[in-house]
This record gives structure tokens, sequence and C-alpha cells, in this order.
């Protein structure tokens, strides 16, 4: 079991690094729209420090929103994912390697990024560590919510806007959380609580997401 | 079957639902206007002014009643749209699509509703307040399952990808109800405690009474939908080709 887990993150992890222009393309993504806030506010370091949080979780939901299509349509398209559904390992685990295959192709480059684009909103040091905890707490649990919506509407019309209605509501709370971790450190209540329970957001995530995720891929395929 | 014994799942096909369904509307029907003029009636002119909020509380007749449907709705929902993926029943599945869209009204009269009283109280039309936001999340996901079993053509696909969906957004509806107690918000707390209530009794039976009234509207309006969905999902059978050609 452990090894198929360990094959298919391996498998996906070098079909992503030979296709270095999509892993780049979301990252880019990332940056640009994190640019683009202090252009439309305006260019007041007091406002963005308030805003700067909110705006790195914003972009960073919305990046690996869009990063959610390539999850399983590649492997829908040329037919390994019949094979991945047939195989005798049980599918929690594999949707589980693709999963967490994805996060460190989409998710791990945001967590790594994310201070420096911290830094040119004015963050302070102590900020930008906890900015940095709350995303690699809180992005795996975006990557394995989002496995849901993209096992849900593999292959489908439009499946990329139809992914983003079913998503981002399950997003919410990650978000609220995510940012209010560093806003609490700006403001000096200490980041513990928030981060607490973006732990506990991503333990059960965890557990019931790749089922769930296997479940409709089963649904998906039928 | 043996004689004597009851089919508990007699009226879990379509073809023995449809005309039960077809029988009871007019009763719920009746219900929910009766409620409807007594709730109001007594929710306008019987019961008391509020010394803090003046005659403007008055929309609570409509506000409660409206977001307690709301939940237990998607609850509803999310319940049939279980059973739907566990026993494989096709009526199940109707029935989750047909509570959908009255589950969605619901959320947006308690949404409308609540901004109507908000600007008058709070002097604000909307705040980002947690219940808020999370009645809004509900939206979303009434609105979220709607366009995915829309977006699925082929009905054996869409009923569980739409149900599976449901299921997971069940976890807002308890995070509505207590958000109130768990944040503190600009919303006020419950007022209905199992412990009592802090509230006038005639209030508080118009507010009863207007609930029911609206859970008698859903029921109603529930079925005529399901039926419309049944006649859609089964069109290719001899009931339905039998059932259409009596009534025309």
């Amino acid at each position: 079991m452990w090894a198929a887990l360990r094959c298919v993150v391996m498998r996906d992890l070098t079909l992503a690094m030979r296709r270095r222009a999509d892993v780049l393309t979301t990252l880019f993504f990332f940056v640009i729209v994190v640019s683009l806030f202090p252009l439309g506010v305006g260019p007041e370091m007091d406002t963005l420090r308030l805003m700067g949080p909110g705006v790195v979780w914003v972009a960073a939901l919305l990046a690996s929103m869009l990063s959610l299509g390539r999850l399983f349509s590649g492997d829908y398209i040329d037919g390994t994912l019949e094979h991945l559904v047939l195989a005798p390992q049980p599918l929690t685990v594999l949707v589980l390697g693709k999963i967490a295959a994805h996060w460190l192709v989409s998710g791990l480059p945001l967590v790594l990024i994310a201070p420096l684009l911290g830094l040119q909103y004015g963050l302070s040091t102590d900020a930008l560590w906890v900015l940095v905890l709350s995303l690699i707490l809180g992005t795996p649990v975006l990557s394995l919510i989002g496995a849901v919506g993209a096992a849900l509407t593999l292959g489908l019309r439009g499946g990329g806007v139809l992914v983003s209605l079913l998503v981002l509501p399950l997003y919410i709370p990650v978000l609220i959380f995510g940012a209010g971790a560093v806003d609490a450190q700006v403001t000096g209540l200490g980041p513990q609580a928030h981060l607490s329970l973006l732990g506990a957001f991503l333990v059960p995530a965890l557990v019931f997401a790749p089922w769930a995720a296997g479940w409709a891929l089963r649904i998906s395929l039928e | 079957m043996a004689v004597g014994q009851i089919n508990w799942f007699k009226f879990s096909s379509p073809a023995t639902f449809y005309p039960l369904a077809g029988k009871l509307i007019p009763y719920f029907t009746a219900l929910a206007v009766v409620l409807t003029v007594v709730g109001l009636y007594l929710g306008f002119f019987v019961a008391p002014t509020d010394y803090k909020q003046g005659e403007g509380y008055r929309i609570i007749f409509i506000h409660v009643p409206a977001a307690w449907m709301s939940m237990l709705i998607y609850i509803v929902m999310a319940a049939y749209a279980g059973m739907g993926l566990v026993f494989n029943t096709r009526l199940s599945s109707l029935m989750a699509s047909a509570l959908a869209p009255t589950g969605a009204l619901f959320t947006f009269l308690a949404l409308w509703t609540g901004a109507l009283w908000g600007k008058p109280m709070w002097g604000a039309w909307w705040v980002w307040d947690a219940r808020l936001t999370s009645e809004l999340i509900l939206l979303f996901l009434y609105i979220g399952f709607m366009s995915l079993k829309a977006a699925i053509d082929d009905p054996r696909r869409a009923a569980p990808a739409s149900g599976l969906l449901a299921i997971i957004g069940v976890i807002n509806v308890p995070i509505i109800y207590k958000s109130v107690e768990w944040w503190n918000t600009l919303h006020q707390g419950a007022t209905i405690k199992s412990s009592g209530t802090s509230m006038e009794t005639t209030m508080l039976t118009a507010m009863l009474v207007m609930t029911f009234a609206m859970w008698m509207y859903t029921v109603a309006v529930v079925l005529t939908r399901v039926r419309c969905e049944i006649l859609e999902a089964e069109r290719d059978t001899e009931w339905v080709a039998a059932e259409l050609s009596k009534s025309s």
C-alpha cells in the first residue's frame, strides 16, 4: 500500500517536472494577483499592511483552485484513471497520493514565495513566519477539498467554472482562519488559536477528503 | 410479501408515490394558506410592540422562520441525498433535487429580510458577521448543488454526484446554527432555548405558526415539483404514458 502511494506520488511529480510551464503558470498567477491589489487600491503602506494577509490568502485560494483542473483530467483523458480505480490497492490511498503530489507541485511553491509577497506588503518578520505557517497548514486543506470538487466535475462542460462554484464556498473557513492567524499576529493577539483551528481542519480533511474524492471518481467514471 | 405485513417501501417507488403526492398537495396547500393568514394576523396585529425595536421588529415573523427553514431543508435534502446514495433509490435523489430550489429561496429570503431588518437596527444593510456569512455560504451551497446537477446530462451520474456534494455541505448547518454562540457577533443570540424563552407568548406563537406555515408551503411546493421531476425521469415508462393519456 505504501509502495503504491509512493509510486503514485513519484509518477505525478515526474509528470509535473516534465511540464514545468504548468507549475510556473500557477505560481505566476499567484504573484500577479497579489501585485494587482496595490495598483487597484493605492500604494499607502498602512492600508496594504492591513490588507496583506487577506490578499495573499485570497490569491492562494484562487491559484490552488485554478490548478485543480490538472489534478485528474490528464489521467482521465488517457485512461490511466480507470486503471487506478480498478487497481487492487485502495482507491483512497491512490487518490491521497495524487493529492499529495498535487500539493507539492502547486501548493508548496505558493508557501515558499509567500514571504516575498508579504514583504512587499510591509509585513513584519513575525507576521511573515505566521503567514508561512498558516499557508503550510492551510494549502493542503485546499488541495484536499479541491480534489473532491475536481473529481465531481470530471469531464463536464464548463467544469472549470463549475468547480469554482462548488469548491470556493468550502474554502471559506480556511480563508477566514488562515488570514485571521496573520491578522492576530499583527494586532498582537497571538496566532495560536487560528493555527490550531487550521490544524483541526487539516486532520479530518486528510481522513475524509481522499475517500470522498475516490467515491466521486467512481461516480464520474461509471 | 406475507398478508398483513406492511410494505414500508410501497411509496418509495415513483409510480406509487406520484398519485399519493397528487392527493396530498391540496391538504398541504390549504394548511399553508390558513397558517400563513393566522400567523401574519397574530404577528402584525396581535403581538405587542417591542420595547426596544418598536414596530420594526415585526419582520422577525418572516425572517426567523425563513432562516430556520433554510437550514432544515438543507438537512432534509442531504438526508434524502444520503439515502439515494446508500440505497440507490431513485425517488430520494428526485426529492433532494426538488428541495433545493425551495431551500435556496428561503435562504435568500432570510438574507433579504435580514438586510431589511439590519438597516434600521444596526444602521447597515449588511455586516460581515459570522451568522450572515455562513448563511450566505449556505446559499452558495444550494446554488452549487443545483448547478452541478444541471451540468451533468446523465441523470445516473448527476444524482449521486450532487448528492455527495450536498452531504459534504452539511458541515455548514451546525456552524450557522451555533455561530451566534461561538463568535461574538452583532447578530442577536437565540431567544428560544430549551430552558425557556425570553419572548412574549403571542410573539412566540406567531413565530411558530409562521414556521409551520412555511413548512407546509415547502411540503406542498416540493411535492408539486417532485411530481414534475418524476414524470421527467420516468418519461419512458408505461405508467407515465398511461397517466398522461388519462389527464389529457
